[in-house]
């Protein structure tokens, strides 16, 4: 496999929910235009860690970050670095569908609209579309733009907050665990198009389903009680485990 | 435990029947259909209490909305004008002109009954003065014919309401048995007539003794523009208030301490309120008394918790994932309050404000302290800054003020103060319904 240049590298994250050491010495390097898979049992912090790589954690009161996160080699806890900036350069997919009571075409223009993005209507038409076809659900929905996007079945929905996520032309996706909601033909679709997210966006999701990890991902790093046990090429991990304790949740031992 | 522990127990168990019900099942839904039944008793209990109020207030207010009159018409010629202005009892004069013309429009009617000067004072209090200042003031009606339509006293509307019979009357100054012999000729001939009062609606408050020509309209302009006080002033700083306290700021002591203090100012009696408004409105910044910008001032303080309260709740409702989807793209918190927390929670914000100022509009208790009770609102504010700086009265405390006054006929007005009183609040609650049901929207 094509080695890719490193996106987001982090070193020795702790994260503390007051008292509770939540996050333990988290070094991972996430590469650019690959697919990095965060799998473990609930509660492992691996959603905890997906939420430092764009702040979101800043918003819960009795959260603490400790240690380096770089995206590009520039640290984003830097006192320097405003939040809302790093969000339009690392979008976020929720684990519940979460359209704005809005129609379609407000739920992805409001990004672009608050960032500045188009310069005139015509321009916002144009990224609402293409937001919308890379969202792979510009087919069914073209003709109703103006509808409210909470009318949608919860697939649609969720590859609607898709588009709008990447209508602010972001450099790397979270996702966490976006098809937790969804019925299979509905995982299916968001599965493939995480796929094809790939060739512009550096994608991190986290999944409990350890097939979905196996089948869109080429990096796996496996959590377990706030520890990073193992990272690594997503076949390996599967394959041929180094840690015990990985191989022990992935045959269904423990999790 | 295992399988070949249960197996002996469920051998000696008896198979029971579906179709029959056991003593344990009976029980339950004994226990469900008596709980049901004190619902619908409680219910019932609190139905049939409004009812009942609503049908003794609307039995005691309603004859406040009719009026008896006295309708008369006569001409004043230029001699006795000129003759009455030059006596030493002018009004006197006047009254004696009144007497003669319904004495002539008796016997045109084929009526010949006896009354003096004194049963007429009875009848419709002293007319001569209301005669005098009409024709002082319009000085091109002597000579015409001019109909004049006077309230009769209380107790003949009494009379005629059914309030006062010929069994309860005692003979006083006020009213005679002999007088109720005057009345009912008077009204065969048309002369006192039932009409609707508008002057109750529209009117000013009178003095103690004129329960007839008193009315609501003057404290409702009070009331209207506390209200305007009261909305400009309590929304922005309740809204403001909630959202910083729900939205931004941090969670520790203080916050804490501002929370608890808010909740504990909900419950703080309403004449907490009032003597604070005297203390600080009137006798420390020294604004005017009986001012509706007073009232309104106060009835500020009382309203903020309640909208601050019902507003955070409001705020809380909304799903903390459209929070995070507005952060999610890249919203900065205030963008993400503004542009989405905030327009849905607006429907709960509206209904707590609309409550609040439906409680701030009954509220009787501050506006006792700062002199607005008891205040005989006799004009209209000139002037709309003059509706807030005039002294005036407001609907509760015009009420109130006509229920503690001695005359029975203010009895009567103060259940049509109610009456009236109770409308606003079933429009203000009726807005609140339509407004939630109108900006609600679901996700």
């Amino acid at each position: 496999m094509d080695t890719n240049d490193v996106k987001i590298s982090t070193k020795d994250v702790q994260v503390y929910y007051g008292d509770n050491h939540a996050i333990k010495d988290v070094s991972v390097e996430i590469e650019d235009k690959t697919v990095t898979a965060f799998i473990g049992p609930s509660g492992c912090g691996k959603s905890t860690f997906l939420r430092c790589i764009n702040r979101m954690n800043d918003t819960i009161d009795v959260c603490r970050v400790k240690g380096d996160i770089r995206i590009d080699s520039e640290d984003i806890y830097d006192p320097k670095v405003d939040p809302v900036q790093l969000r339009a350069k690392v979008g976020m997919v929720f684990q519940k569908p979460n359209p704005f009571p809005k129609s379609i075409y407000d739920n992805v223009a409001y990004g672009p609209r608050i960032h500045g993005l188009a310069k005139n209507k015509a321009d916002l038409d144009d990224i609402v579309e293409n937001a919308l076809r890379r969202g792979a659900i510009w087919d069914e929905v073209k003709d109703r733009l103006q509808a409210p996007g909470t009318g949608l079945s919860g697939g649609q929905q969720q590859r609607l907050c898709i588009a709008r996520a990447v209508a602010t032309e972001p450099e790397v996706l979270l996702m966490d665990e976006p098809c937790s909601a969804l019925d299979p033909i509905a995982t299916a679709q968001v599965e493939e198009l995480i796929d094809e997210l790939r060739k512009n966006y550096s994608v991190v999701i986290v999944t409990h389903s350890m097939q979905q990890a196996a089948r869109v991902s080429q990096k796996t790093a496996f959590f377990h009680l706030g520890n990073l046990v193992e990272y690594g090429e997503t076949s390996t991990i599967f394959t041929n485990p180094v840690d015990p304790r990985t191989e022990s949740y992935i045959t269904g031992r423990i999790g | 435990m295992t399988d070949t522990s249960m197996t002996p127990a469920d051998a000696s168990k008896k198979k029971s029947s579906l179709l029959a019900q056991d003593a344990r099942t009976r029980k339950r839904n004994a226990a469900e259909t008596r709980f049901r039944m004190y619902g619908m008793a409680a219910i019932a209990v609190g139905l049939l209490f409004l009812v009942f109020l609503f049908a003794s207030i609307l039995r005691s207010g309603l004859p406040a909305f009719t009026q008896t009159v006295v309708n008369i018409e006569f001409v004043l010629t230029k001699e006795q004008f000129d003759k009455a202005e030059s006596k030493m009892l002018k009004t006197g004069e006047y009254q004696k002109i009144f007497i003669s013309a319904l004495t002539e429009q008796l016997e045109a009617s084929g009526l010949d009954v006896d009354f003096d000067n004194k049963a007429i004072q009875r009848l419709v209090g002293k007319p001569g003065g209301t005669i005098r200042s009409f024709f002082l003031e319009n000085p091109d009606r002597i000579g015409t014919p001019v109909s004049f339509e006077l309230a009769a006293s209380s107790r003949v509307d009494g009379y005629l309401n059914g309030r006062i019979t010929r069994d309860t009357l005692v003979d006083s100054r006020f009213l005679m048995a002999t007088d109720l012999d005057l009345v009912d000729a008077l009204k065969e001939v048309d002369v006192i007539q039932s009409a609707f009062n508008w002057n109750f609606i529209t009117g000013t408050d009178s003095g103690v003794d004129n329960p007839g020509g008193a009315g609501l309209g003057a404290s409702v302009i009070g009331s209207f523009f506390m209200m305007l006080v009261v909305l400009f002033l309590s929304l922005p700083i309740g809204v403001a208030a909630s959202i910083y306290l729900e939205e931004f700021a941090p969670k520790n002591r203080w916050t804490d301490l501002i929370e608890v203090n808010i909740s504990n100012l909900a419950a703080v009696p309403s004449i907490v309120f009032g003597i604070l408004g005297l203390a600080v409105f009137i006798q420390f910044a020294g604004l005017p008394q009986s001012a509706p910008l007073v009232g309104g001032l106060v009835l500020t303080l009382m309203t903020l918790p309640t909208i601050i309260i019902s507003t955070r709740a409001s705020l809380a409702a909304v799903p903390p994932s459209i929070r995070d989807a507005a952060l999610g793209v890249g919203a900065s918190k205030m963008q993400s309050v503004f542009h989405h927390v905030l327009p849905l929670a607006m429907p709960g914000i509206l209904t707590g404000t609309i409550i609040g100022l439906a409680q701030a509009l009954g509220e009787t208790a501050p506006l006792l302290l700062i002199g607005m009770v008891g205040y005989v609102a006799r004009e209209y504010p000139e002037t709309f800054a003059g509706g807030f700086t005039d002294a005036n009265s407001a609907m509760p405390a015009q009420i109130y003020t006509w229920a503690s006054r001695a005359d029975p006929g203010f009895y009567e007005k103060a259940w049509g103060g109610i009456i009236i009183l109770l409308l606003f609040l079933i429009t203000m609650n009726a807005i609140a319904v339509v407004l939630r049901r109108r900006f609600e929207r679901r996700w």
